[in-house]
């Protein structure tokens, strides 16, 4: 990076905020994922969609690749940035501009926090729906470059049901307005292309989501099983029973011990081999009739004990125990792989059996905490880094980890993303004709592909790579 | 021309392949996506355009192409996933044969699209065209996980899964969704399934039309758990008055109580409406647009919506307008003239609200388009993305149309 570049983006939006000094850059060498790092050539720091604009235009001329980025939460290695590339860091653009109670809708920047979100909306009896574990700390520009889910995406959809409109700076500096308000397109559906694009098709400075009002009532059940596949079988009879909670969440015993030893412990028994946590929301009537339901339904399946949570207290402890898991979970070991993987949910019990076979095989200790409802897991890898051994065998489980579930018929990621993590296993997930089209839509948006630079698609996938003979 | 595409098409897919339509086009039937998309690389090849079209029954077939393309002899239901609540089905395959192979699992497909029963899925999806239900359970495209598709140029393609979380590459299958065939034709998809509520009711209540849509609003804003909320024109359930359809399910108390509380928050009366009697009016809404020549529809806010209606009313008329007083969503069906529609898009875009052309004949969708203009910035994507999918032009659709 040369000291013309620092400059002129100083020019832009101050010298305040644009770093290039490796001690400055390190905060931004890592995101979520324990096992890369990367130290971007610059960071900068746009404070507007006009700074956002005229940053990319500057990049645009002098042909240099960007990465966007957010808090830095992501699990999946996609908001890091090589030496050649200047990170756009959104942590500035984190303003709520209006929120319409009448029409259930907000605009935001990019950098505002989730969880902040529905903190301000919630005196108008409203709430933003997609709640990941690290919604106290992730932007809602990051979660719409992951589209991401979250524990109450069971009943209520993820990220892309919940954004109506995008005001996008694309990678060449020009602007798009995608979407409307309703949420009924404008034209094609590019909003919905754009969330979950990983950062490789622009910028989304103002973002429009869709807020649901606050259920009028909320019950929520704790159950413990002695049998993992018990508790499977719970959540596949909750399903067929027509009922729809708001989440269904599950964690195992490594998980719920992790927990309980934790600031985060909400007086769960320890000896049980799986927990189920279930959400479920609506008019008092609606909630006591399917309440009656599921506990019938989790008993017959062997549920040792079903309790209610009474007050908004203990829902909040049961909740912080499934939110706050990951990290319960680091402080078994100096590091942590958060896996993520969809299975059918009728195959659960049998990829459960699966992840601790490899579990036993490569000696490592895996918890999973997951939304059973929709059959994405998490499993939870803890090691230490320093140790190679150790190191490669996590490498290895998360591959047949992901192997087993594409085999099942899922898929490798359900709300993390591809990034950085898990390029090899998209060939896996697709033909060579759908990776190559999906490498030429990227185009569409970004010709000379320097948004987000080699992440989700291994070089060798896309066609033009491979017509330059290079393989 | 026609009679030389026919013979070329004869020789792809055999005798059974490929017929002549009431216009005399040649129309292929291919009974497999491989099929499928031989048909597209060859209609590139040849510089031909193809008309794409499922049962023929939403949109007229009038488009100018050299050649039809069915789906209709791609009919399969290729698996029903009951645990997993998933159905992989071919594009030609109706909307009453998923409905009553789903049945047989008490299963359920939570799409009640306007049309004709033996509308094609791969019709549906194509057009995004929604109906009452989406107030419970979202728009066509919350409903399909993943697709295979034809690209303009022939190749078969793979988007999202059969899962019902799935960020892994691309969401391309929002591209597809309301797509209107623009970026491929569409073969196979992956339906969202739900199982079927213990109970499913429909009340209806009559009236005038600001008083039956404040009373829906009230309901609205007092969470009644429905799963749809219509305000429906006259024309469409053939009363003199308009008429307000509420539809709940659940279980038997949660729905039993859900309904004590739409009459309490509304002060309507409501007719609950026998099973079989429920079965008909639901499918008298959804075949309602069919009686007129154009079927279109505008995404419009809560807020906004008695403003919406007065405009529609006030430019086209009454005609078969159907408001879902939850969604913002509206459609109004009846005859208009692409004047009139192009300036009811135009004053609909002064307040921010997108109108899309489901259906109409094709002098007025060559000239008003399915989305008409687009928005800052979009309509260099949207052509770009069109090169990408189809790149010379194969599927004849009129997009943004043209004077």
């Amino acid at each position: 990076m040369t000291a013309a570049l620092v400059a002129a983006l100083e020019r832009l939006v101050g010298s305040r905020w644009v770093r290039h000094r490796r001690a400055e850059l390190a905060t931004y060498a890592a995101d979520g994922l324990p096992t890369h790092e990367s130290f971007p050539g610059i960071v900068v720091l746009p404070e507007s969609k006009e700074e956002v604009a005229a940053v990319l235009r500057l990049l645009h001329l002098l042909e240099v690749p960007f990465v966007a980025r957010g808090a830095g939460t992501g699990l999946s290695g996609g908001a890091l940035a090589e030496r050649e590339s200047v990170l756009v860091t959104l942590t500035r653009m984190n303003r709520i501009l209006e929120i319409r109670p009448a029409q259930r809708r907000a605009i935001v920047q990019p950098g505002v926090i989730n969880a902040r979100l529905s903190e301000a909306v919630a005196s108008h009896g409203l709430h933003y729906v997609p709640d990941p574990s690290s919604q106290s700390a992730c932007t809602i520009g990051g979660n719409v470059a992951e589209n991401a889910g979250g524990p109450h995406c069971l009943k209520y959809g993820v990220t892309t049901n919940h954004v109506t409109a995008l005001e996008l700076v694309l990678p060449d500096g020009t602007s798009a307005r995608l979407g409307s308000a309703h949420g009924e397109p404008w034209g094609p559906d590019l909003a919905g292309l754009f969330i979950g694009s990983e950062g490789m098709f622009g910028i989304a400075v103002e973002i429009t989501v869709r807020l649901e009002p606050i259920p009028r009532q909320v019950r929520t059940i704790h159950a413990d099983f002695m049998a993992l596949r018990d508790a499977s079988e719970a959540v596949s009879a909750i399903i067929a029973s027509g009922i729809v909670p708001a989440a269904l969440e599950m964690m195992d015993q490594s998980c719920v011990r992790a927990v309980e030893a934790s600031i985060y412990a909400t007086g769960a028994r320890t000896d049980a081999a799986a927990v189920l946590l279930v959400e479920l929301d609506g008019s008092p009537e609606a909630v006591a009739a399917d309440g009656t339901v599921v506990d019938r339904l989790l008993r017959e399946h062997g549920a040792r004990e079903v309790a209610v949570a009474t007050s908004a207290p203990d829902r909040a402890r049961l909740w912080q125990g499934r939110k706050k898991a990951f990290g319960a979970l680091g402080r078994i070991a100096p590091d942590l792989a958060v896996q993520d993987a969809v299975v059918p949910r009728s195959v659960l019990p049998e990829i459960l059996d699966r992840i601790a076979a490899i579990r036993d095989r490569l000696g490592l200790q895996i918890s999973n905490v997951f939304h059973a409802g929709d059959g994405n897991l998490h499993p939870c890898i803890s090691f230490d880094r320093r140790d190679a051994d150790q190191a490669r065998r996590v490498q290895l489980a998360s591959r047949e980890i992901m192997e087993a579930c594409l085999a099942a018929g899922g898929s490798i990621t359900g709300e993390h993303g591809v990034g950085s993590d898990k390029m090899e296993y998209m060939p896996k997930a697709f033909d060579a004709a759908s990776l190559d089209l999906m490498c030429e839509v990227r185009r569409a948006f970004d010709p000379a592909g320097r948004a987000n630079p080699g992440k989700v698609f291994p070089l060798h996938t896309c066609r033009e790579w491979r017509q330059g003979g290079v393989v | 021309m026609s009679d030389r595409a026919f013979e070329r098409l004869r020789n792809l897919l055999g005798p059974e392949g490929v017929e002549r339509d009431p216009r005399g086009l040649p129309r292929a039937v291919p009974e497999s996506d491989d099929a499928l998309a031989l048909v597209c690389q060859t209609a590139q090849f040849e510089g031909w355009k193809a008309r794409v079209e499922g049962q023929g029954s939403w949109l007229p077939p009038d488009g100018p192409a050299d050649f039809a393309l069915s789906t209709r002899g791609m009919a399969r239901i290729v698996r029903v996933s009951a645990a997993d609540l998933v159905a992989t089905v071919q594009a030609g395959t109706t909307l009453e044969s998923i409905r009553a192979e789903l049945q047989k699992h008490r299963l359920w497909l939570a799409l009640d699209p306007p049309g004709r029963p033996d509308r094609t899925i791969g019709s549906i999806v194509a057009s995004g065209t929604s109906g009452p239900l989406r107030h419970g359970f979202g728009p066509v495209r919350d409903h399909v996980l993943g697709c295979t598709v034809a690209t303009g140029d022939g190749r078969l393609v793979d988007a999202g899964g059969q899962v019902v979380k799935n960020v892994a590459g691309y969401d391309l299958t929002k591209l597809h969704v309301g797509g209107f065939g623009g970026f491929g034709v569409l073969t196979e998809l992956h339906l969202r399934l739900r199982a079927q509520p213990a109970m499913d009711a429909t009340y209806l209540a009559r009236g005038g039309r600001q008083a039956l849509a404040g009373a829906g609003q009230s309901a609205v804003e007092s969470q009644v758990g429905l799963v749809a909320l219509e305000l429906l024109a006259p024309a469409i359930a053939a009363v003199p008055e308009w008429t307000l359809a509420a539809r709940l399910g659940g279980t038997v108390d949660g729905a039993h109580a859900e309904a004590a509380r739409l009459a309490a928050v509304t002060g309507l009366t409501w007719e609950q409406l026998p099973v079989e009697r429920a079965a008909a009016f639901w499918s008298l809404v959804a075949r309602a647009p069919l009686s007129g020549e154009v079927a279109l529809r505008l995404g419009g806010l809560l807020d906004g919506l008695p403003d919406l209606t007065d405009l529609v009313i006030e430019m086209l008329g009454e005609g078969l307008l159907a408001a879902g007083l939850g969604t913002g969503a509206l459609r109004w069906a009846g005859d208009a003239e692409a004047e009139a529609l192009k300036a009811l898009r135009h004053r609909a875009a002064e307040r921010e609200v997108p109108l899309t052309l489901e259906r109409a004949p094709w002098p007025i969708r060559r000239v008003v388009g399915h989305f008409g203009a687009y928005r800052e910035g979009v309509g260099l994507l949207v052509d770009r993305l069109r090169a990408t999918f189809d790149p010379n032009g194969v599927i004849a659709v009129a997009l943004e149309g043209r004077e």
